[in-house]
């Protein structure tokens, strides 16, 4: 049902996907007695850092981010589960709390996101299942001098996102969406993993693919081309492919010129706010961010947008005022391909 | 589902077969055959099972690389032999490829019969690559299950006209099994049917038997079907097995390939697995020969087998004879100045240049037009790989020759209509110069002659040219790009302080990077700092065209600017905090840990001749057999072994043009007698004093004893335990164990005339032969230092005088002793030419002189020691430290400055 729900959507509209949970987060200036709250204050490793986890501890501070976000006019808010694998929470030590964080995080944004429908029934609101890169590369190896080693191998990663995916749908999430890929060979094992339960329980769920062009040379981290990365990810019949991080949305252009002139899907872009400066911080104001945007909507270019990195729900409120007056890039016909 | 489905198959649009490695690859019905490279496989080439074996994967790697090189599309990757763990090995291959991103960029075909193999290699390939094969060999439960993981994984697939009954041999059996095939995989898998290609099994004719007549006619009928009632879908097949019954008779097999290709592609296959060393042009295929082999693979007559079995024992071996072909002259005038340049064919061109100036409204519209619009198919059949170098450079001499001829009508013209100021539109200017010091120009040669093809307009400055030249005329004629060049390490040197001479004088434009000793690390690290403004080093003809396009594009320079400069910021930090440094020793660990040989054993071979002998006017005759061909190649850019390249699927026909062509200069070299080879040796007494110096006593005559000092450089990273830190200076009896030892030096030269006849072919407009010249000097000069040291080792010296080796094993070092050269891994100082040129007086005695960057002057020259000692190896000198440096100026009495300066690329950076 929600597939059909937001593939009406896209039809009539550019949707707004929110901004930036991480630099809401840092607004909140949890200690590292906050992040381990009741519930882990024996924990026996720091856990300060580790945003999943305050779905747990924390889980009105996220409920919080995604009701700005909404205000601000997002149509679709990600989960707080960017990296809710076995792989990356193995960093802390908390490989056994994956299923209950990201089912946790779903419930909590599906929560807010009922709120705001039932306030405004003709603006449904969306929640997509972040499903980030893990922390590992499957088609890279981590040591120069051994180019032939993985540190991580496909059936790993399936296993880590089957179990990731499996929760965010179990808290109820509309969308699943695959992000900040930098290695294509990941993103391929958590479609397989997806592909996997639908089959298993026999269920349809939308599905976005977000890579990341890490510099101007245009390619993924794992060496591919825009158009090379779509190609690879287009197997399955998904409802948006786009690009997120890294990039501030002027630099994004090319690249989504590249897969909008390409694809039969949906296009998303959720750019940083511009490029970090010396200090690693992203000081694109929100005016400065949707006056690039402008160059995607005279274009065309997208059906779904927001921020990455740095980005606020001023930024997203900035972004939401001045899609209103454009058209989305129309869809092809073909919707399976 | 369904209805999305039938939707799909209905819909005509966009539904190509899109394939990715790094980049991607899509086939519409416009693409041209694409051909997959098969070198990569187990079954198919002997060479590459044993590199497996062998675990040699850089090897297997190389041959990856030289396919993608040499154009293939896709590359496919075949494990399946009985002795090796085909699932271990594709992983481990496939891993590695991804670590190669100029092989990694084209699809990847994953070929086994195995399917555990296969999605073994499915689950470590990150572009959508090709799977080869299924069918219903096993059932559908099975083939469902398969092509539904391979859908899962992201992969198109070949299947295999296949079922449980067996192959389809016929057509009727064909379209029965493609059909249930296509119908399974689209209705019930949903697989795309654009990803679907059928391999329709060629099957040999010819053969003799009745039922095998109709062999090459089913496939193509079947192909023709498939093609109309399967949407979407593609055709594939090997096509050497269709001659199977003519092996042996090549002259038939590649005419009967290029006939079968030639039907099979017009009813519609359009991927295959084809070595392009045996395929005729189906247009040069002599009359009769074709109406044969037409009647055999369209079975036009009962007796056509025969026929063409009859035929076949007259064209046997005769294939070199036939007789050209002048139909093309017959076409309408731009076709054929196309077809001439596209050939290299300069017989006709000033006759249809003079045809088409006197149909144009001015000469210049000739080149603009006529011209201009060759040379772009030129320059696109480059640009997909389906020209190579040295087509690329005839195709040049041709267009030179024909503007050479207008350019006289085009001065009358311009006098008689002076153009106003206005519409003199300005050509992109590349200046090109090999730089101080450096006599090398083949790699730059090459470059400005491509470049030139495609329309930029050159001012190559030649070599040895010096940084105020090159600066003063990039000024004068405003250039918009600098490309720099040089073999010898030196050069690096001189490319630093002109990238900076560059920054102080602010200049914008582009500084390319090419040549032998160049690198990207080099340029990374020591280039691109020291010039805000784009540095890119291009190390092959081909790269050069792309990126001189991408700097100088308006539209996409300020990426492409901004890109470049990234990352070689990011290859430069990746690569000065890469993995862990390396130990070293101080120079007195160092020589502590020095190789020592057991002299107490040891009794040295004295020379039957010491001293110095000349050789004046060698005969070249005598050096042919000694020529390494391979570099010849690779200095064209055809990447291979000799003579494996003159096979080689993708570049094999080019190879066996240019060594056509190399052998006709050859010849003339030889009989007019053009080079003039000359060498100088000398066998002395020697021993090591002081650890890491030889002391040599040249003559024999005490009065006139002279003595001379070669200093050695030492290893100096520290070795695993038991390993030596060797200097040349070890192989050489220490003076202190009290025996007599000896060593040599030389000097030899193939250089003398290469100059003149250069400049003789450059007159001509002929930048190809003026190439292939000084290829070849280099070739002899090599050829003469591999005969000489033969000659030394088992006359002059006479330490081997009962070896035999063949030129191969010459090749591979296979000798008793070394001759390192000066300049090279195991002594990278140049300085020490200067002591061989004192002791031998080579440029007083043979004329070979030194440049100021001690490069050979003829540069097809050839020097360095003779090591006789049987435990004398060759080696890489590797970093050295200052301490090392400074003693080293110490010992040469020389400033330490100097020393760093010569021995710059070999000082450690930790």
């Amino acid at each position: 049902m929600s597939k059909n729900n937001i593939q009406e959507e896209l039809k009539k509209r550019i949707l707004i996907l929110d901004g930036a949970m991480g630099t809401m987060l840092q607004r909140y200036k949890f200690t590292e007695e906050d992040f381990r709250g009741e519930r882990f204050k024996d924990w026996p490793t720091p856990v300060q850092g580790n945003n999943d986890m305050l779905s747990i501890t924390q889980p009105d501070a996220i409920a919080q981010v995604h009701a700005k976000y909404f205000e601000a006019g997002a149509d679709i808010v990600e989960t707080n589960t960017f990296s809710g694998t076995t792989i990356a929470m193995a960093d802390y030590g908390m490989e056994e709390f994956v299923y209950e964080l990201n089912f946790e995080s779903a419930k909590i944004a599906k929560k807010v996101a009922l709120e705001f429908t039932a306030l405004e029934p003709e603006k449904p609101r969306f929640v997509a299942g972040a499903i980030g890169p893990t922390n590992k590369t499957a088609s890279m190896s981590p040591d120069v001098n051994d180019p032939g080693f993985r540190a991580i191998s496909f059936d790993e990663l399936r296993i880590a996102y089957k179990q990731q995916a499996k929760a965010l749908i179990d808290g109820g999430v509309d969308i699943l969406l695959v992000e900040t890929v930098f290695d294509t060979l990941n993103a391929k094992a958590a479609l397989f993993a997806i592909e996997e339960i639908k089959e298993e329980r026999n269920i349809e769920i939308p599905v976005m693919v977000s890579g990341t062009i890490t510099d101007a040379s245009g390619r993924t981290l794992s060496g591919q081309t825009a158009e090379a990365f779509l190609i690879s990810v287009g197997h399955l019949p998904l409802l948006s492919v786009g690009f997120n991080c890294a990039l501030g949305a002027k630099q994004l252009t090319p690249y989504l010129e590249v897969v909008s002139g390409k694809s039969n899907f949906a296009i998303s872009a959720y750019p940083n706010a511009g490029l970090p400066n010396a200090f690693g911080e992203y000081d694109e104001t929100p005016e400065e961010m949707a006056a690039q945007i402008k160059e995607y909507l005279d274009k065309q270019l997208i059906n779904i947008i927001g921020g990455c990195c740095g980005t606020t729900p001023e930024h997203i409120s900035a972004i939401a005022q001045l899609v209103k007056e454009y058209k989305p890039r129309p869809l092809p016909q073909a919707t399976n391909a | 589902m369904e209805a999305d489905l039938n939707k799909a198959k209905k819909n005509e649009t966009a539904r190509f077969l899109r394939l990715s490695g790094l980049e991607p690859l899509i086939v519409t019905p416009e693409s041209n055959f694409v051909n997959v490279g098969e070198r990569t496989n187990v079954a198919g080439s002997r060479k590459f099972l044993r590199l497996i074996n062998e675990e040699k994967f850089d090897e297997a790697l190389d041959i990856a690389r030289d396919q993608v090189e040499g154009g293939a599309q896709i590359i496919d990757i075949n494990m399946d032999d009985g002795l090796i763990d085909g699932k271990k090995a594709m992983v481990t291959f496939l891993n590695l490829i991804a670590a190669e991103p100029d092989i990694s960029r084209v699809p990847i075909m994953i070929d086994s019969s195995k399917w555990d193999i296969i999605e073994a290699g499915l689950q470590v390939v990150q572009g959508k690559c090709v799977v080869n094969s299924i069918s219903l060999k096993e059932g559908e439960a099975e083939f469902i299950d398969h092509a539904k993981k391979i859908k899962r994984y992201g992969a198109a697939v070949i299947v295999m006209a296949f079922d449980e009954v067996g192959q389809a041999d016929n057509y009727d059996r064909r379209i029965e099994i493609v059909k249930r095939s296509y119908d399974i995989l689209v209705d019930q898998v949903g697989f795309p049917p654009e990803d679907i290609i059928f391999d329709l099994n060629i099957f040999p004719v010819a053969t003799g038997m009745e039922e095998h007549r109709l062999n090459a006619l089913d496939f193509i009928r079947a192909t023709k079907w498939v093609k109309e009632n399967l949407p979407h879908a593609h055709v594939s097949g090997g096509v050497s097995n269709v001659s199977f019954s003519f092996r042996g008779n090549n002259v038939v097999r590649e005419a009967m390939h290029s006939v079968f290709l030639y039907h099979a592609i017009k009813a519609g296959m359009n991927i295959g697995i084809v070595n392009p060393t045996m395929l005729e042009v189906y247009d040069d295929i002599p009359k009769d020969l074709l109406e044969h082999v037409e009647d055999v693979i369209l079975d036009r007559r009962d007796d056509a087998t025969e026929r063409l079995l009859d035929f076949a024992e007259s064209v046997k071996g005769t294939a070199k004879e036939k007789t050209v072909d002048l139909s093309w002259r017959e076409e309408p005038l731009q076709d054929r100045i196309t077809r001439a340049l596209v050939k290299g064919i300069d017989a006709y061109i000033l006759e249809d240049v003079e045809e088409a100036r006197l149909a144009s409204e001015k000469p210049l519209h000739v080149i603009e037009g006529h011209l201009m619009t060759g040379m772009n198919v030129v320059g696109d059949l480059f640009g997909d790989g389906k020209m190579f170098l040295p087509q690329v450079v005839k195709s040049a001499r041709v267009m030179k020759k024909a503007v050479a001829y207008l350019l006289p009508y085009i001065e009358e013209e311009k006098l008689k209509n002076p153009p106003p100021a206005s519409e003199k539109e300005k050509s992109n200017l590349v200046l090109m110069a090999t730089v101080k010091g450096d006599v090398h120009d083949i790699g730059k040669n090459i470059v400005s002659v491509v470049l030139a093809c495609n329309n930029y307009e050159i001012i190559d400055l030649g070599v040895m040219v010096p940084p105020e030249k090159i600066i003063a005329t990039a000024k004068e004629k405003n250039v918009d790009i600098i490309g720099l060049s040089g073999l010898i390490t030196p050069s690096l040197d001189e490319m630093v302080f002109l990238a900076k001479e560059m920054k102080r004088q602010d200049f914008k434009v582009p500084l390319l990077i090419g040549g032998a000793t160049t690198s990207k690390a080099h340029t990374a690290v020591k280039i691109d700092p020291e010039y805000p403004e784009s540095v890119v080093h291009v190390n092959d003809a081909s790269r050069a065209v792309t990126v001189v396009g991408d700097l100088l594009n308006p539209d996409s320079s300020v990426t492409y600017k901004a890109g470049i400069k990234e990352e070689y910021a990011l290859f430069r930090e990746r690569f000065l905090t890469r993995g862990k440094k390396r130990d070293f020793l101080t120079i007195e660990q160092a020589r502590e840990n020095k190789w020592k040989l057991d002299w107490d054993a040891f009794e040295a071979y004295k020379p039957n001749q010491l001293g110095i002998q000349v050789i004046e006017e060698f005969d070249l005759d005598k050096l042919v057999p000694y020529i390494d061909w391979s570099p010849f190649f690779r200095s064209w850019d055809l990447h291979g072994k000799y003579p494996d390249i003159l096979e080689d699927d993708v570049v094999g026909a080019q190879a066996q043009e240019l060594f056509a062509d190399a052998k006709e200069i050859l010849k003339k070299i030889l009989d007019e007698k053009l080079l003039k080879a000359k060498a100088i040796f000398g066998l002395f007494p020697a021993n090591t004093v002081n650890n890491d110096d030889i002391e040599i006593v040249t003559s024999g005559a005490v009065e006139n004893e002279e003595k001379f000092i070669f200093r050695t450089l030492r290893q100096q990273s520290k070795k695993a335990s038991g390993k030596p830190n060797i200097a040349l200076s070890d192989f050489i009896a220490p003076k202190e164990s009290g025996k007599q030892d000896y060593m040599g030096c030389f000097c030899v030269t193939a250089g003398f005339g290469t100059q003149e006849l250069a400049v003789k072919y450059e007159a001509e407009h002929d930048d190809y032969n003026s190439i292939m010249v000084k290829a070849l000097a280099d070739r002899f000069a090599e050829a003469f230092a591999e005969y000489l040291h033969e000659r030394v080792r088992k006359e002059h010296w006479g330490y081997a005088s009962d070896e035999a080796l063949n030129n191969d094993q010459l090749i591979k070092e296979e000798y008793k002793g070394i001759r390192p050269a000066p300049g090279y891994p195991a002594c990278p100082d140049h300085l020490e030419k200067l002591t061989i040129w004192d002791v031998l007086q080579v440029k007083e005695t043979i004329g070979v002189e030194l440049t100021e960057s001690l490069a050979m002057w003829p540069a097809a020259s050839v020097s360095g020691y003779y090591f006789a000692n049987p435990q004398a190896r060759y080696f890489g000198l590797g970093k050295i430290k200052m301490d090392q440096v400074s003693d080293f100026a110490n010992r040469k009495n020389i400033e330490t400055r100097l020393a760093e300066k010569w021995l710059n690329p070999n000082i450690s950076d930790d």
